[in-house]
Parts: structure tokens; C-alpha cells; sequence
């Protein structure tokens, strides 16, 4: 009996009708499609982005050269090299982020013991000649200081899952 | 309009046949241009997408409507590699051949009750014989290109087309059958009489096994195993770039919408309006029948998009038995039904 159902509904295009039917309703509903350049989809506070390094409110940089997350990044992206400043305070001289090796996987963020090395939203971003993918120190900061308001609340929104 | 009559005939001939061509080919052109923006952008919608909407004219995006321009521009300009090895004599002619038939099937074609530019009495076969042509450009193609892929999709295409031409060539036996006629014309005037007088009822399985086998002969979705790209890449296509690459392209829009437009002469009562003899016949007067003809095939052309953003290729076994397994038995079944029909006038279509 039930090959003789299964003969008639294939006769019949039941199946492929079906299937019609479906892309037909399909084709009339919305596109899920953001224009990208025009529209942008929503960044989450958890977003990791490119890296930026941050300062106390006094202008003083938090970080202090423990060299954590050089040790946790797993791609080996970050170099370190530290030494005492004038007034005794452990700081670094050096402190490169190799963005054609990172992963953006957050482990430095996360290993950050004063929230210095942070990733930001930002995820637009190219470079023209080699050598620019080196992320210095200098650059990081200044992208701490541009961005130090959303740096802030978004680690504010997550403070209490952290 | 005298004057007009007066200096069409003082043309010489040559120039009269090039100007007829001109008036079929332009707009077919034309048609096939934006039906492949059509296809990118219906198939784009059935997927949830948007499909082309970057390219406009003149700064303005206008739903993407110069993606076909573009896309010409772009393959014009484009170099023709023939590949070492190549036969280079058939590598060329190989398109020319596909496109070839593709468009002399026009000529035949009756775009309403006077205007055809041929009207042979054996039209029928005459269409049937170059849709049927075609299939020589993909085989010279495939072979020409001397690259296994080609040879492996020309073969495909040869078998598939060969299978399908003959329940095609029987659903057709049908039409003609309850026509009494093979010239295209007297078959659509053979169907007067409305919606429901029109052959597709009459002939729904082989309304349906025309259009079916019209998919497969011009080697679309779900029956493109000469070109399954998942396979063998582009199957006879492969080796071909730039112009002749587009005109292979040109030759598959253009086999398609022939075959729309045949299904519709055939099977949905070509120029007529679908009122005829109801109340409301006088209200649609002055369409004139090329629309008719036009939103009819349009129905087709849509169904091979659908077809294809629906569903899976079939598997190469899958195709040889439904061509060979169920459609020809079924043809041979409904063409004897026809004759019966036929024989004892049933109403209201044959008597």
C-alpha cells in the first residue's frame, strides 16, 4: 500500500511541489541582507577587535610590564621589553603587537591584571606598507586615548560576568 | 504609410532580411540580457539575498539594473584563450554552432496572428530539428577543448539530450496530433476559445513532460550535470573565456526562453487572451496579443529560475530513468488517449 501511495505522490510532483512552494513563500519574505558600507550590524561589548593599550584617569599607563599576556598569547604576537623608569616604577620600552599574527582570541585581555591591554570594536581597518601591522606602543595608546570612553563602558556592561 | 510600404519594397532583399533579423534579434537579445539579471536576482530573493543592486547608470543604483551591461562590457573585453592542444578550427566554430540554431528557431516563431517571419508549414519540425542542433556545439566544444572535463561534460550532455529529444519529440506528436497541424500558427489558432480550450488541459502530462524535457535539452538545473560544477567544473565549458564563454552563455538564455515561448504557443494558446468567450472578453480588447504571448512565456522563464533555486541536480542514473523509464511510456500512453479524445470529438476541445 504504502508503495503505492509513495508511486502516485512521485507521479504527481507532490514532493517537488512541496519544495517549490517552499523557496516561493521564501522569495517573498525580507532579505536578511545588511548593505554593509551603509548599514552596519550591531557590536557586542564583548567584541575583539583591534588592540589598544590604557591609561589611569590621571594620565598615568596602566600597564606595568608583567608580561603575562606575552607569556598567554598563544600565537606568540606580543614583545615586551621593560625597565625601570626615572622615578623607580617598573614600565615597558617596548611593547609590539604583530597583527599578522594574532588571533584576536582575547587570552592578553583577559590575562590583563590591571586592564591595560584591552581589545577594542574596532575591525575597519587595512595597511599599506610592511611593517605597519606592527602594533607599537605609541599606537596602541593613542588608540587607548581615542577610544577610552567605549573602552570603559563596555568593560562596565561586563564587569559583573568578568 | 504608403510611402512607407513604397520604400520597404524599393530595399534590396539583402538589406529587407537583415532588417527582419534585426527586428527579432534586438529585443531577444536584449530579453536574454536582463533575464540573467533576473535570474541572479529572483534566485537571490529565493535565497533570502538581494542579488545585484550596486550597478546602476549614471550614479544612480536603480535596483542594480546595469549588472547585465556590466557584465557584457566586461567579458567583451576579455581575452579568448584557446588552449594549447585545442583544435583551434572547431574551438571557435563550437559556439558559433550553439548559438546558431538557438536563434534560427525564430523564424518560425508566430509572435501574434500575422507576425512571423517564416510561416513554414512544417514548423514544428523545423523547431524541433534545431533545438535538437544545438547539442552539436556542446559536443564539438567538449571535444575541441581537448581537456578531459569538457570531453566528460560534452558526453553527458550528448546522452541527456538525446533521452530528452524523444519524449520532447513525443509530447510534440501529441500537440500535433490534436492540432491537426505542424505549422505553429494553426496550432495556437487550433486552441481558440479561452482558458479552457487552450491544450494544457487537454494534454497536462504532456504539457508537463514538454516542459520537463525542455529543461533537461537545455541542460538546466536540476538536470545541468554537463555543467555540475561540483564535478567536472563547467563541463564543456571549461576552456572557454571572454567572448565565446559569453556566447555559450547567450545560446543557454536564449534555448531557454525559446522553449518558454514554444511551451506557451503550444500549450497555452500563444497570442489569445485567456478571456476569450467569457463576460469579460471586451475589457481586454486592446491588449494586443504579443503581450499575451510575452506574459505567458514569462511564466516559463520564471518556472527555470524556480526550478533552479529549488532543486538538488539530479544524480546522472536519476535522469536516464526518468527519461527513458517514465516519460516515454507515459507520452506513448496520453498520445493514444489524444487520438481517442480526438476520434470521438470530446468536448469541447476537438470538436
Amino acid at each position: 500500500m504504502k508503495k503505492v501511495v509513495d508511486y502516485i505522490r512521485s507521479l504527481f510532483l507532490f514532493e517537488l511541489l512541496k519544495g517549490l512552494s517552499l523557496t516561493g513563500r521564501y522569495m517573498v519574505t525580507k532579505p536578511f541582507t545588511l548593505e554593509y558600507p551603509e548599514e552596519k550590524a550591531p557590536v557586542s561589548p564583548r567584541f575583539r577587535g583591534l588592540h589598544a593599550l590604557r591609561r589611569y584617569p590621571n594620565g598615568e599607563e596602566r600597564c606595568i610590564a608583567c608580561k603575562l599576556c606575552e607569556a598567554v598569547c598563544p600565537a606568540l604576537a606580543i614583545t615586551i621589553e621593560a625597565e625601570p623608569r626615572e622615578d623607580g616604577s617598573r614600565r615597558t620600552t617596548r611593547y609590539d603587537i604583530d597583527l599578522f599574527k594574532c588571533i584576536f582570541c582575547g587570552f592578553c585581555e583577559e590575562s590583563c591584571p590591571v586592564d591595560s591591554i584591552v581589545e577594542t570594536r574596532i575591525y575597519e581597518y587595512h595597511f599599506e606598507n610592511r611593517g605597519e601591522q606592527i602594533m607599537t606602543k605609541a599606537k596602541l595608546l593613542d588608540i587607548g586615548d581615542k577610544y577610552e570612553q567605549q573602552l570603559a563602558a563596555d568593560r562596565a556592561a561586563q564587569a559583573a560576568v568578568r | 504609410m504608403e510611402g512607407l510600404v513604397e520604400f520597404w519594397n524599393g530595399l534590396p532583399v539583402v538589406i529587407q532580411i537583415l532588417l527582419k533579423i534585426i527586428v527579432i534579434m534586438l529585443p531577444l537579445m536584449i530579453l536574454v540580457a536582463y533575464y540573467t539579471y533576473a535570474e541572479r536576482k529572483i534566485i537571490g530573493h529565493m535565497q533570502v539575498r538581494m542579488g545585484p543592486n550596486r550597478v546602476g547608470f549614471f550614479g544612480f543604483r536603480l535596483l542594480g539594473l546595469g549588472q547585465p551591461i556590466a557584465d557584457a562590457v566586461k567579458l567583451m573585453f576579455k581575452e579568448i584563450i584557446v588552449p594549447t592542444g585545442a583544435n583551434k578550427l572547431l574551438f571557435l566554430i563550437a559556439p558559433m554552432l550553439s548559438i546558431g540554431p538557438a536563434l534560427a528557431a525564430w523564424a518560425v516563431f508566430p509572435f501574434d496572428a500575422e507576425w512571423v517571419l517564416a510561416d513554414v508549414n512544417a514548423g514544428l519540425l523545423y523547431v524541433l530539428a534545431l533545438t535538437s542542433l544545438g547539442v552539436y556545439g556542446v559536443i564539438i566544444a567538449g571535444w575541441a577543448s581537448n581537456s578531459k572535463y569538457s570531453l566528460l561534460g560534452a558526453m553527458r550532455s550528448a546522452a541527456q539530450i538525446v533521452a530528452y529529444e524523444i519524449a520532447m519529440g513525443f509530447a510534440l506528436v501529441g500537440v500535433l496530433v490534436a492540432a491537426g497541424s505542424l505549422n505553429l500558427r494553426e496550432i495556437v489558432l487550433a486552441q481558440q476559445g479561452g482558458l479552457l480550450h487552450w491544450y494544457w488541459l487537454p494534454l497536462l502530462p504532456l504539457f508537463v513532460i514538454y516542459f520537463v524535457s525542455g529543461v533537461a535539452e537545455t541542460n538546466r538545473a536540476p538536470f545541468d550535470v554537463a555543467e555540475g560544477e561540483s564535478e567536472i567544473v563547467a563541463g564543456f565549458h571549461v576552456e572557454y573565456s571572454g567572448m565565446t564563454f559569453a556566447v555559450f552563455f547567450l545560446a543557454e538564455y536564449a534555448n531557454m526562453i525559446l522553449i518558454s515561448g514554444l511551451t506557451a504557443l503550444m500549450f497555452l494558446g500563444g497570442w489569445m487572451s485567456p478571456f476569450q468567450g467569457t463576460a469579460i472578453e471586451s475589457w481586454f480588447d486592446w491588449v494586443p496579443g504579443i503581450i499575451w504571448l510575452l506574459l505567458k512565456t514569462f511564466i516559463f522563464m520564471f518556472l527555470f529560475l524556480w526550478f533552479r533555486a529549488t532543486f538538488p541536480r539530479y544524480r546522472y542514473d536519476q535522469i536516464m530513468r526518468l527519461g527513458w523509464k517514465v516519460f516515454l511510456p507515459i507520452t506513448i500512453v496520453w498520445i493514444v488517449v489524444v487520438s481517442v479524445m480526438k476520434i470521438q470529438h470530446a468536448p469541447w476541445w476537438f470538436n
